[in-house]
């Protein structure tokens, strides 16, 4: 058991931190949140320049550990995060990198480490959305295409997508966690429609995306026909494992900030706030500890994450939003202005515990899946 | 970085787990309950034997030459046995006090919250025990004393503090357990009451307290650093004592009987939260920190 990193990896760290402090000041400045072909550009670029520094593929080819640093120093640094790569980058790249064919891998790889296509997560529907497997998107096969008709929902980048990952009901007649394939549907494809949705944080986020008759080639089928739970599997344990690795590290700076905000405005004189603080940086550490530890296992089982990463998830969301209910208190009515960034993300920090798997249903997996305990 | 145990580790915590489990399974924990309320030598000295208090100590001097993050692994699982002794004032004795390492001499120590721990019982007391008052301790395997000037005057070492978190985490480690295999076996409407989610979500959330309460834990260790330890203290406090009251509920009415062993995982959990020192003053560190590191 250590924490001390090794010498290759300290250089990594080293390299990385010089190369941030060069670049990061030549950056154009952040769009609004509301500029999607704005913050298609600027995210990227930002894909783009870490691609031509060598740093593109750290997601995908880098050791965890090398990864983690990656992640902690581009947080620090307050470089940008994957933001539109989101999904190409955490979620599909990794799927068609570990479940794609050859061509699969030469025809979309490439184009989502340099910073050329943005990729969109067909998944959750209207009417199954924490049932993931109850979806009802059919895709019916003729000849070389199927034809998919249905509807999607919660679809981050939609507006700005290139690509869809696409889960469809290819055979409707069995049971419901088989019959379901996963499909890379361009989305400039004729039959699609993106609607955008306005969340409560006032941003539109996400869309819903609706498809009528759309014709996708079964050439884009990642997996064997039918078999696409199975695929779908091996892209959620890619999100739950290590998708929140740079928000803890930007967490703990806001509680930093949090603190001595409370000390400029005299909050802090507040013991039971003082109390909560204390208790919150408690948790924020463990959290980090506990990225380690799961970094260090799954550099030691050699690969996909495991289901452990629920048990991050829950303690995580939950965290988020206890640091931003003290940061309200901190603020006081200015905890009503929504020109401050903290109550847009205390807004913001409300779908933690729903979105990637709600926390109800983080904790049947926790139970079934690691306890052992038998489905209701 | 290698945060997770090594193959030495695992088999140390292991070792250690079937030995306690030889020699103090449930069995011997009942017999331990019902009994004159004495603290058993003979335990004590096999528990020597085997390393546990010379554990740290330098092969020359006769110990196993260890260090803390092995230290955290055997008494989280004398934790999650309910081991009853000051086992940790007298691993912390060991090289000290003579006798200490191996299991001959007994030592007790003040600990936070002014609370003296077998007093009757050990050969050594570390602190200031003089006017030391008995009380009916809540927990019927440790006998406890109260020290004039109550928790002021006392603020255990960090080291202290660490190994008391390590068995806070077995203890949570024994409650979910219970609470799971209970969750398991005992079928109520015609199915095991672990299918019914308010049942399972207890435990899935007892399971989440241990994690984040052992990756602390594990983690002060290889640092030593206070404000970690703090941490530790705090979350494994947590997972120990929420974890008991959780299992306690899973388990039912038998759960609030003295047949059911949970209520023993509590009562030991209250009394190593006093004997960690005062919770708000973990607290205020850490908070304090945030000013000082806000990295």
């Amino acid at each position: 058991m250590d924490l001390a990193y090794s010498p290759e990896e300290e250089a990594f760290r080293a390299r990385l931190r010089e190369w941030l402090a060069k670049t990061l000041p030549a950056l154009p400045p952040k769009p609004s949140p509301d500029d999607w072909p704005g913050r298609r550009a600027y995210d990227l670029g930002w894909q783009r320049t870490l691609y031509d520094a060598g740093y593109a593929d750290v997601h995908w080819d880098a050791s965890p550990t090398t990864r983690l640093i990656f992640l902690e120093e581009t947080e620090k640094a307050g470089a940008p995060y994957v933001g539109a790569g989101f999904v190409g980058l955490l979620h599909a790249g990794p799927t068609i990198a570990a479940e794609g064919t050859a061509e699969q891998r030469a025809r979309w790889l490439p184009p989502i480490l340099r910073g050329e296509e943005v990729w969109c997560q067909g998944f959750s529907e209207p009417d199954a959305g924490s049932d993931l497997a109850a979806l009802r998107t059919r895709a019916r096969r003729e000849g070389d295409e199927y034809v998919v008709s249905g509807s999607k929902i919660w679809t981050s980048h939609a507006e700005v997508a290139d690509w869809c990952e696409l889960l469809v009901r290819t055979d409707g007649q069995a049971p419901k966690h088989r019959g379901i394939s996963w499909l890379a549907m361009p989305m400039d494809a004729p039959g699609v429609t993106v609607r955008p949705l306005r969340t409560l944080a006032g941003s539109t986020e996400f869309a819903e995306v609706f498809l009528d008759e759309v014709r996708v080639p079964v050439a884009n089928r990642v997996g064997d026909e039918n078999d696409g739970w199975r695929v779908t599997m091996v892209t959620l344990s890619f999100e739950r494992g290590t998708a929140f690795v740079g928000e803890v590290v930007a967490c703990r700076r806001v509680l930093g900030e949090v603190a001595r905000q409370a000390r400029a405005n005299g909050v802090w004189d507040d013991a039971g706030v003082r109390r909560r603080l204390g208790r919150l940086h408690a948790e924020f550490r463990a959290l980090w500890r506990l990225t380690q530890w799961n970094v260090s296992e799954g550099e030691a089982s050699g690969g996909v994450p495991g289901v452990g990463g629920s048990v991050f998830k829950l303690r995580y969301s939950r965290a988020r939003q206890e640091l931003y209910e003290v940061a309200a208190e901190v603020l006081g009515a200015g905890a009503l202005d929504l020109g401050c960034e903290w109550v847009v993300d205390r807004l913001s920090s409300l779908s933690y515990t729903i979105a990637a798997g709600t926390s109800e249903v983080q904790r049947n997996i926790v139970g079934e899946r690691i306890l052992g305990l038998p489905k209701g | 970085m290698r945060f997770r145990l090594t193959e030495d580790q695992r088999v140390l915590k292991s070792g250690f787990r079937e030995v306690l489990a030889r020699r103090f399974g449930a069995e011997e924990l009942r017999g331990a309950v019902d009994g004159s309320g004495a603290l058993d030598r003979w335990l004590w000295r096999e528990l020597g034997e085997v390393g546990l208090f010379s554990l740290r100590l330098a092969e020359d001097e006769g110990g196993v030459g260890l260090g803390v993050p092995e230290a955290v692994l055997v008494f989280e699982e004398a934790g999650r046995a309910l081991l009853p002794g000051p086992l940790v004032a007298t691993h912390l004795a060991a090289g000290v006090v003579p006798g200490a390492a191996t299991g001959e001499t007994v030592v007790t120590a003040v600990g936070g919250g002014g609370l003296v721990e077998w007093l009757d019982e050990a050969d050594v007391v570390t602190g200031d025990a003089a006017g030391a008052v008995p009380l009916r301790s809540v927990d019927p395997l440790t006998p406890l004393h109260r020290v004039p000037g109550g928790r002021s005057a006392v603020r255990p070492d960090d080291l202290f503090v660490l190994l008391t978190a390590a068995e806070q985490l077995g203890t949570a480690v024994r409650a979910c357990e219970a609470a799971v295999q209970h969750a398991r076996t005992r079928e109520q409407f015609g199915r095991p009451v672990g299918a019914f989610q308010a049942v399972k979500h207890l435990c899935a959330e007892l399971l989440v307290r241990v994690e984040v309460a052992r990756v602390a834990v594990y983690a002060a260790a290889v640092t030593l650093d206070p404000v970690d330890i703090a941490a530790a203290r705090l979350l494994a406090d947590e997972a120990a004592v929420r974890g008991a009251r959780d299992s306690l509920q899973v388990h039912g009415g038998s759960g609030f009987t003295w047949e059911a062993d949970v209520h023993l995982c509590l009562k030991r959990a209250w009394v190593r939260v006093e004997r960690g020192g005062s919770i708000t003053e973990s607290e205020e560190m850490l908070a304090g920190d945030l000013l000082i590191d806000a990295s």
